[in-house]
């Protein structure tokens, strides 16, 4: 009999855990919100822990057409001026609504780098070829492993990287014009 | 005059609950006959009170009382009624009102249905229900109220999010909080039933209708929204394990289980502790579901306000209700029992098979769902968990579930073998075999195993009626007879598990649906899925609130005319938003759907879509509601029954 009290003991410690894992999941619910009320945390920001680090390194990518030859990331860092490098894709809807946008910046005398993420080499150029084509160097990461090492979000996704090689800016989703006026050109000038 | 009517309506509202919670509990504790009888009728007042609050907003919503802050940030004069009426639930202060009225409704059934409980459970059950509902109708008074005045009062109101003027959506929220509140119930018998100390097969049986009602409103409920998202949005998905949606499945993985672990209580007397913490784990994860994603913590992509103070007493009042149960729980439960015995290979055994999967795919879910939110409070990580995740870990749980769904049934109470019950399957494991085979010559393995499980899973279902009636083993008649004889809950039962099997292959058409984004000229034709669709015009079309952009579409197919579409954008200029409006033709074997994107140099950026089997995927889910409601009016069920049975054989003896 002496076994029983121990054994009920186990049975009451096991019967109290639901209210334990509860508490936990309470208190960290709270932090949280805690954190929102002082602006600490925002749920819905999409952060690249690659700003103010350098470039992932990769071999040259293969060439995505009409480009001729691909580029890796000793072609980016020997750029000699700021890149914005562009992740896109021919069956991406936000891509299309972005598009203007880079033509403009194109247009404006931005080096624009593509690289086509997980697409038919076919569709991208065809999409180039009907909507016009922004990018000063176009490569493809069909299997999606270098855009991996980038912490790709989604497509669209662009990177401002600046003449040493470091990742100085990110925006996760299309580039509006008001972002490309408020955000993008003003890091461009800086790091001109 | 009628908006302070209804304020002070929600203010006795909050002292009936709070009288609600106390009198009837120290009645049952005091054993005090008066007091105890106190509990319907006060259950009753609260939801007169609320009733009456509901009432004045509605009111003050039809007349377009623009005074009143709530309708002035989310409706407009020129608004049609109907979404003047359902645009009550549309925001946060409407819905959350909503929300309490539903569960003073629970209070009140509880009063009506349950005369026949000892008065002891049903003043506690009703008890508890009011110092739930006492809680949430002061949050509703307090930080989130619907009659807050506005001076001066605008001469236009701001109009509602236009998504949500929409026949789908304005029918969604009643019918899910519903399922959600109507949770609220078993969680008061299970309360109820931790003081009393005491678990037994009347509890189960009084304890599993509730349940079962709870869980058909929640499955429809779910089943609109993801339908609501698949026509609305505009993404050509149906479930994208968003925080929202995972959110309203917790409780529909849990009550699922609920539903069945109360089987084995009624039925063996066995489970008992186990069915207590489901239903107080169903209503809880409702309660996150309805309140946590409110306060703006989860990312989502249904945009709710973030206003992390209202979150804070939202996250005090769950703390409260979940903390006092489950700490009631750790105390009581280890009181209750165990009397029940069987052995692993049983009907029990193969529900508690189910239950342990079930609770299995919620832990994932949980899991996926909230792990971002921890890494960053923990590591500072910010990362997202999306299909990928949920689809690898889903999958896996899922297909040991669909083989326990068919062969459990075919298992005997208390000890079974499992090879004739295996060996009375195999028509049903032929038919999915076949299915699976003639499905695999045309497309991957995985779609074709997906519909080689849904033939399994509705052959199946039916298989323990076939068995019941001794289908083609005895004669035809004899076989009606026994099929006439067949309780309704059997068939509620074997039309849920078959309506699971219909959504499976909606789910496997899914999978092998064909899309395509193109950018055409009006006359251009492209090729999709078997049908030529070609673009004929792009035109303007003016609405009430809003002003269209329409593509007029014919889909042929041998040179036959299938189907003229008009997928538009909407855009309304007072809310400064834009919808899209989705072109949906069905034949409910397949959906032709497309969808206007952005319009550049004369062509038109389309997306179309041929999608397999799609209404089968909500099809299912209404026929899993049907078959719930169904086993619900099996008069076996019906609560007080077997105690007027008792009753009724007391007078014949």
């Amino acid at each position: 009999m002496s076994g029983l009290p121990a054994r009920g003991l186990s049975r009451r410690a096991l019967l109290g855990i639901p209210l334990l894992a509860a508490a936990a999941a309470g208190g960290g619910f709270y932090l949280l919100l805690r954190r929102m009320e002082a602006g600490r945390y925002d749920p819905h920001a999409v952060d690249n822990p690659l700003v103010g680090h350098p470039i992932p390194e990769f071999a040259a990518l293969p060439a995505q057409a009409p480009a001729e030859t691909g580029f890796g990331s000793a072609d980016l860092r020997a750029a000699g001026r700021p890149v914005l490098v562009n992740f896109f894709a021919s069956w991406c809807v936000p891509c299309r609504i972005e598009h203007p946008s880079l033509m403009a910046l194109a247009k404006s005398g931005v080096p624009i780098w593509g690289i086509a993420y997980k697409d038919r080499s076919a569709d991208a150029a065809k999409l180039l070829d009907e909507d016009g084509n922004p990018y000063a160097r176009l490569a493809r990461d069909e299997s999606g492993r270098v855009s991996i090492d980038w912490g790709l979000y989604g497509v669209p996704e662009t990177f401002l990287i600046d003449r040493g090689g470091i990742v100085r800016g990110h925006w996760a989703g299309p580039l509006s014009e008001d972002t490309v006026r408020d955000e993008v050109s003003p890091l461009l000038r800086k790091y001109a | 005059m009628i908006p302070e009517l209804g304020h002070f309506a929600l203010a006795l509202a909050v002292v009936i609950a709070a009288a609600q919670a106390i009198l009837p509990l120290i009645g049952a504790h005091r054993r005090d006959a008066a007091l105890m009888a106190s509990a319907p009728a006060l259950a009753f007042g609260q939801f007169l009170a609320l009733a009456l609050a509901f009432g004045a907003l509605l009111w003050s919503s039809v007349v377009s009382d623009f005074s009143v802050y709530n309708i002035a940030e989310n409706s407009q004069s020129v608004k049609p009624l109907l979404y003047k009426i359902t645009g009550i639930w549309g925001d946060h202060e409407g819905s959350i009102l909503l929300w309490c009225l539903i569960l003073a409704i629970c209070g009140a059934l509880v009063g009506v249905f349950g005369r026949a409980l000892p008065a002891s459970v049903r003043a506690r059950v009703i008890g508890v229900l009011g110092a739930t509902s006492a809680g949430f109708v002061l949050f509703s008074l307090t930080v989130s109220n619907p009659f807050v005045r506005l001076w001066p009062p605008p001469l236009e109101g701001h109009g509602m999010n236009p998504l949500l003027e929409d026949p789908g959506l304005a029918f969604h929220p009643p019918i899910l909080y519903a399922g959600y509140v109507g949770f609220a119930i078993p969680f008061a018998f299970a309360l109820a039933a931790l003081i009393e100390g005491r678990v037994d097969a009347a509890w189960g049986r009084w304890v599993r209708p509730w349940a079962l009602a709870a869980w058909a409103f929640l499955t429809g409920g779910i089943a609109l929204g993801s339908w609501w998202s698949y026509y609305v949005l505009g993404w050509g998905g149906y479930w994208f394990w968003d925080p929202v949606e995972n959110a309203s499945l917790l409780p529909w993985l849990a009550g699922t289980a609920l539903v069945h672990s109360a089987i084995v209580v009624e039925k063996r007397d066995a489970l008992k502790i186990w069915t207590v913490l489901l239903a107080i784990g169903t209503f809880s994860m409702s309660l996150c579901g309805t309140f946590l994603v409110r306060s703006g913590i989860l990312n989502s992509v249904h945009a709710f306000a973030n206003d992390p103070a209202r979150g804070v007493f939202i996250l005090v009042l769950l703390a409260l209700v979940i903390g006092t149960a489950l700490a009631l729980f750790a105390w009581r439960a280890p009181s209750l029992l165990p009397t029940g015995i069987f052995a692993p290979l049983s009907r029990e055994g193969a529900l508690v098979l189910n239950n342990i999967l079930l609770c299995s795919i919620a832990a994932v879910v949980f899991t996926g769902t909230t792990y971002p939110l921890f890494a960053q409070l923990l590591a500072g990580a910010q990362l997202s968990v999306g299909a990928p995740f949920f689809n690898a870990t889903v999958l896996p749980l899922a297909i040991p579930l669909f083989a326990a769904m068919v062969v459990g049934p075919m298992l005997s109470w208390k000890r079974a073998a499992l090879a004739p019950a295996l060996m009375r399957l195999w028509w049903v494991a032929l038919a999915a075999l076949a299915i699976g085979l003639i499905a695999s010559l045309r497309t991957d393995a995985l779609p074709a195993f997906g519909f080689a499980a849904s033939a399994w899973l509705i052959a199946g279902a039916f298989a323990e009626i076939v068995e019941r009636a001794r289908l083609f083993r005895v004669s035809l008649g004899a076989s009606l007879a026994r099929l006439a004889g067949i309780p309704l809950a059997a068939w509620g039962a074997a039309i849920a598990h078959a309506g699971m099997g219909i959504t499976v292959a909606g789910i496997a058409g899914m999978a092998i649906a064909d899309h395509r984004i193109v950018a055409i000229h009006p006359g251009e034709t492209v090729e999709l899925g078997g049908y030529r669709w070609t673009l004929e015009d792009l035109r303007d079309a003016p609405g009430p609130n809003y002003t269209a952009r329409l593509a007029d579409i014919r889909v042929t197919r041998n040179g036959q005319t299938i189907a003229l579409m008009s997928p538009g954008r909407r855009s309304y200029p007072l809310q400064r938003t834009a919808t899209t409006d989705t072109a949906i033709r069905t034949n409910l074997l397949r959906d032709l759907y497309a969808v206007l994107g952005e319009e550049r140099d004369g062509k038109a950026v389309l997306r179309l879509h041929v999608n397999i089997l799609a209404p089968w995927i909500w099809l299912g889910a209404l026929v899993m509601a049907f078959g719930g409601g169904l086993s619900l009016v099996d008069r076996r069920l019906r609560i007080g029954a077997p105690v007027r049975r008792a009753a009724a054989r007391a007078v014949s003896a």
